[in-house]
C-alpha cells in the first residue's frame, strides 16, 4: 500500500506566501509603500494647510527682525533677527547645561560615595537624598527652586552680601573681570606652563617605567603652572580689574548678573540629576569585585593608590556610559526652563513660532540640535567604550 | 634527633593559671551598634557630627515650617499672609477637590472616584503575584477597564451627562495620561523592539529611525509636535481633542523608551531559546509569544517599571499644550487672589511633590520587590 502510493505522493505545493524570502520581501514592500504613502499624504496636507494659512515655508524668516527681546547671555535686543534670537537661546541652553552638569557631577559623586559609607548616618542621609529627588518630576524641582526658594530670598535692598557678591530674589550679582591690555601674556604663560607640566608628567612616567623611581609629578606640575602663571601676571603689571556691581536706586548696574531663572534652573537640574548620578557612581563602585581591592592591598598598595590605580579605572568603565546619558538628559531637561521663563532654545523657539507660524521649521531646528547632540555624545561613547573595553584573550 | 632533645632539655612548665582576659565587648545593643556604625574612629566621628549638623539644619526648620508654624485651617488668605514662617495647608485643603479632579463638575465627581476604584481593582491584583486569573486581569487592564472608564468619564451614553475633556484635570488627569501612556507603550514598545531586531532591513530601519528620533529629543518638543504640528498634518476640518493629542505625544515617546528596554530583554534571552523554538517548528509570532517574550519581559520588569516611573513624572509636561494635570492645576491656583501669599507656592509645590513621590516611590519599591522575587534562583 505504502509502496504503491509512493508514486502518487507529491510534496505539498509551496505557495509563494509560505516562502520566507518572498514573504519578507512582500512585507517590506508593503511597509515601504505605507510609510512613503503616509509621508506623502502628510506632506500634501501640510502644504495645503500652510498655503491656506498664508505661511511661506522655508528658513527665510530667520533673517527677519524678531521684535521681541528675552534676557539671554548674548546681548539681544528687539531689533535682533529671529536667527540671532535662536542662536542666543542655543547658547543659553549650552551654558545652563554646562554648569548644571558640573554641579550634578560633584554632588552626585559625593552622594554616591556617601551611600557606600560604613557610617550609618552618612549613608542614611545620602539614601534619603537619592530616594527623595529621584521620585519627583524635574519640572517640580525647577518650580520649587524658582517659586519657593529663590523667590523667598530677601529683596535686593537687604540681599545676602559676601564681599562683592550678592544673592537676592533678583538672582546673583558678581563682579565682572575686565581684562587689561597685557592679559594675553598671562594666558600664554598659563598655556606654556601647562605644556611643561605635561612634559614633566611624561618624563616622570617614562623614568618610573625604566627605573622604578617615582616622582611627585602632579604636585610639581601644579607648582609649575601656578608659579609661572602668577609670575607672568605680576610681571605684566596686574592687568586684571573688576567691575563691581553698584547699587542704584531700584536696581544694580554693572558687574555680572545671573538672573533668578538661570540660578534656579541650574541648581534644580544639578540637584535633581545628582540623585541619578549618585546611583550610577554607587553601582559602578560596587561593580568592582572585592577581590580586586584585596589583591591590590596584598601587593602592598596603600589606600589612596588602591582607589586610584585599581578601583576607579574599573569603576569608570561601568560609570561613564550611563553618566554620559545623564549629561544628555540634563541638556534635554534644560528645555523645562520654558516653564519659568528661562530663554533656552525651546523657549525662544516657542516665542518665534507664535508670531511667524513657522512651527515646522522651528521644530526642525530643535530636533536638529538635540539629535545632533545625542549623536555626538553616543559617538564619543562608542570611541570611549572601544578604548576602555576589557581586552580579553 | 637526640641532638635536638639535648638542646631542649631545659624547659619551663607553667604552674599557675593564666589570668582570664576581660570579657569581649558587647556586640549587640545600641552602644556597640553606635560604636560600629557611627563612632568607629576619629574620621568616622567627625563625619557623624557633620552629618548630624546637616540633618538638624535641614530637619528642624522643615518640621517647624511644615508642622509647628503651619496654618492648618483658614477660610481665606489672611491667616496665611500673616504667617510668613509656616506652610499654608489651609490653601491645599481649600483647593483639594480641584487638585484631585480639576474642573470636573462637582455632582459628577463620583464618576472619577469610581474610575479610581476600577483602576485599583485592575492594578492591585495584577501586582500581587499569588492572585490567580492573570489572563483575565490582563484583559481587564488593557481592554475592559479603558473602554468602561472611557464611557464613564466622557459620559453622553446611558444617561450620563457628557463631560468634555477640557474640564478634566488634577491628579485624575495625571493618572489618565500615565495609564494610557503605560497601557499603549507596552504593546507598541514590544512591536518596535521586535521590529528593531527584525531580519528585514526596511522594517529595522523604520523602527530604528522612530526610536532614535524620539529618544534623542526632549519630551517637550514631541509634545509641541503633537500639539502644534499634528493639526497641520491632517486635512482641514479634521481636529483632534487636545487631550488626545497629549496622549498621542506621551504614548509615542514612552513607546520608544519602552522599545529599548524590551530590546535589552530580547538580547538577554539566550540564542538557544530561539533555536529551540524554531526546531519545534514554531513560526515567528508563536516563538515570540510562547518562548521569547515571556522570558525577555521577566528579565526587564525593573526596567519597565523604571520607564513607567519616568512616564509618570513626565506627565507633568503636558501643560505645554494646556492640559491641566496635577502640577499645572496646583500652579494655576497660586494666582488665585483668594490665596496668593508668600508661602502659598511652597505649600502647593510640597503637596504636589508628596503626591508624585508616593506614586513613584511605590512603583520603585514594587520594582525592587519583583527583582528580588524573580532573582532568587540565580543568586550565588
Amino acid at each position: 500500500m505504502a509502496v504503491t502510493d509512493a508514486g502518487r505522493f507529491s510534496p505539498p505545493r509551496e505557495h509563494w506566501y509560505n516562502n520566507p524570502k518572498a514573504r519578507s520581501i512582500a512585507i517590506q514592500i508593503v511597509l515601504v509603500v505605507l510609510v512613503v504613502g503616509l509621508v506623502a499624504w502628510l506632506t500634501n496636507n501640510t502644504t495645503t494647510n500652510l498655503r491656506e494659512r498664508g505661511i511661506a515655508s522655508g528658513f527665510a524668516f530667520l533673517g527677519q527682525r524678531a521684535g521681541f527681546d528675552m534676557t539671554t547671555f548674548m546681548s539681544t535686543t528687539s531689533e535682533s533677527t529671529y536667527g540671532f534670537m535662536l542662536l542666543a537661546g542655543l547658547v543659553d541652553t549650552i551654558i545652563v547645561s554646562f554648569f548644571a552638569i558640573i554641579i550634578a557631577t560633584i554632588l552626585g559623586l559625593i552622594v554616591g560615595i556617601a551611600r557606600l559609607s560604613t557610617n550609618w548616618l552618612v549613608r542614611t542621609i545620602a539614601t534619603v537624598y537619592v530616594e527623595l529627588l529621584r521620585n519627583i518630576p524635574p519640572l517640580l524641582v525647577i518650580l520649587f527652586w524658582y517659586l519657593a526658594v529663590i523667590a523667598a530670598l530677601p529683596a535686593m535692598k537687604d540681599a545676602f552680601q559676601l564681599g562683592d557678591f550678592s544673592l537676592s530674589n533678583r538672582g546673583i550679582f558678581m563682579p565682572r573681570p575686565i581684562l587689561g591690555d597685557n592679559f594675553q601674556y598671562t594666558f600664554f604663560a598659563f598655556l606654556i606652563s601647562l605644556v611643561i607640566a605635561f612634559g614633566v608628567r611624561r618624563w616622570a612616567f617614562a623614568r618610573q617605567m625604566a627605573t622604578g623611581k617615582t616622582f611627585p609629578a602632579f604636585r610639581t606640575g601644579l607648582a609649575i603652572v601656578v608659579v609661572l602663571t602668577l609670575a607672568a601676571f605680576l610681571v605684566t603689571g596686574d592687568p586684571l580689574t573688576f567691575e563691581i556691581p553698584a547699587k542704584t536706586r531700584f536696581n544694580i548696574s554693572g558687574g555680572w548678573t545671573l538672573p533668578p531663572e538661570f540660578v534656579s534652573l541650574m541648581l534644580a537640574l544639578g540637584v535633581y540629576t545628582a540623585s541619578f548620578i549618585a546611583e550610577i557612581v554607587r553601582s559602578g563602585i560596587m561593580a568592582v569585585s572585592h577581590g580586586q581591592t584585596e589583591a591590590a592591598r596584598a601587593i602592598g598598595l596603600k589606600g589612596s593608590l588602591v582607589l586610584r590605580l585599581v578601583v576607579l579605572p574599573q569603576a569608570l568603565r561601568v560609570i561613564i556610559p550611563p553618566l554620559a546619558s545623564e549629561y544628555l538628559n540634563i541638556t534635554k531637561n534644560s528645555s523645562l526652563g520654558l516653564a519659568i521663563g528661562f530663554a533656552d532654545l525651546v523657549a525662544v523657539g516657542n516665542n518665534v513660532l507664535n508670531p511667524t507660524g513657522q512651527s515646522i521649521e522651528v521644530v526642525a531646528i530643535w530636533m536638529l540640535f538635540y539629535l545632533g547632540l545625542s549623536i555626538i555624545i553616543s559617538f564619543a561613547m562608542n570611541v570611549f567604550n572601544a578604548r576602555i573595553a576589557l581586552t580579553e584573550r | 634527633m637526640s641532638d635536638i632533645q639535648s638542646q631542649t632539655d631545659v624547659y619551663f612548665i607553667r604552674r599557675e593559671i593564666v589570668p582570664a582576659s576581660p570579657p569581649p565587648m558587647r556586640v549587640h545593643g545600641p552602644i556597640p551598634w553606635m560604636r560600629a556604625n557611627l563612632f568607629g574612629n576619629i574620621g568616622d566621628t567627625i563625619l557623624t557630627l557633620v552629618g548630624l549638623t546637616v540633618a538638624l539644619l535641614v530637619l528642624i526648620p522643615l518640621v517647624q515650617w511644615a508642622f509647628i508654624h503651619a496654618t492648618w485651617d483658614a477660610p481665606n488668605r489672611e491667616a496665611c499672609a500673616a504667617n510668613t514662617v509656616g506652610a499654608c495647608w489651609a490653601f491645599v485643603k481649600a483647593n483639594f477637590g480641584q487638585f484631585m479632579y480639576g474642573r470636573y463638575p462637582d455632582p459628577e465627581r463620583w464618576r472619577v472616584n469610581l474610575f479610581f476604584v476600577l483602576m485599583a481593582a485592575g492594578i492591585v491584583p495584577m501586582a500581587i503575584p499569588s492572585v490567580p486569573f492573570k489572563g483575565f486581569n490582563l484583559l481587564y487592564i488593557f481592554v475592559i477597564f479603558p473602554v468602561v472608564s472611557g464611557f464613564l468619564l466622557l459620559g453622553g451614553l446611558f444617561g450620563l451627562t457628557p463631560v468634555e475633556t477640557a474640564v478634566w484635570g488634577g491628579l485624575f488627569l495625571t493618572l489618565v495620561v500615565s495609564y494610557v501612556g503605560m497601557a499603549l507603550s507596552l504593546p507598541f514598545g514590544i512591536l518596535l523592539a521586535l521590529g528593531r531586531r527584525s531580519a528585514m532591513p526596511a522594517v529595522r530601519m523604520v523602527c530604528v529611525f522612530l526610536i532614535e528620533v524620539c529618544r534623542g529629543v526632549p519630551l517637550i518638543t514631541v509634545l509641541f509636535m503633537a500639539g502644534i504640528l499634528l493639526p497641520l498634518f491632517f486635512p482641514t476640518g479634521v481636529s483632534f481633542d487636545k487631550l488626545a493629542r497629549a496622549l498621542f505625544g506621551v504614548s509615542l515617546f514612552a513607546s520608544c523608551y519602552m522599545a529599548e528596554v524590551i530590546r535589552g530583554g530580547l538580547q538577554a534571552v539566550p540564542k538557544g531559546q530561539y533555536e529551540g523554538a524554531k526546531a519545534l517548528g514554531l513560526g515567528y509570532w508563536a516563538m515570540m509569544r510562547l518562548i521569547v517574550l515571556p522570558q525577555a519581559i521577566k528579565i526587564v520588569i525593573p526596567g519597565i517599571v523604571n520607564t513607567f516611573i519616568g512616564l509618570f513624572k513626565d506627565t507633568s509636561l503636558v501643560y505645554i499644550i494646556s492640559i491641566f494635570e496635577l502640577l499645572s492645576t496646583v500652579r494655576n491656583s497660586f494666582t488665585d487672589p483668594t490665596w496668593a501669599t508668600s508661602t502659598t507656592a511652597a505649600s502647593g509645590l510640597v503637596f504636589a511633590a508628596a503626591v508624585f513621590w508616593i506614586f513613584c516611590f511605590g512603583m520603585s519599591q514594587y520594582s525592587q520587590f519583583t527583582e528580588r522575587r524573580l532573582s532568587t534562583g540565580h543568586k550565588r
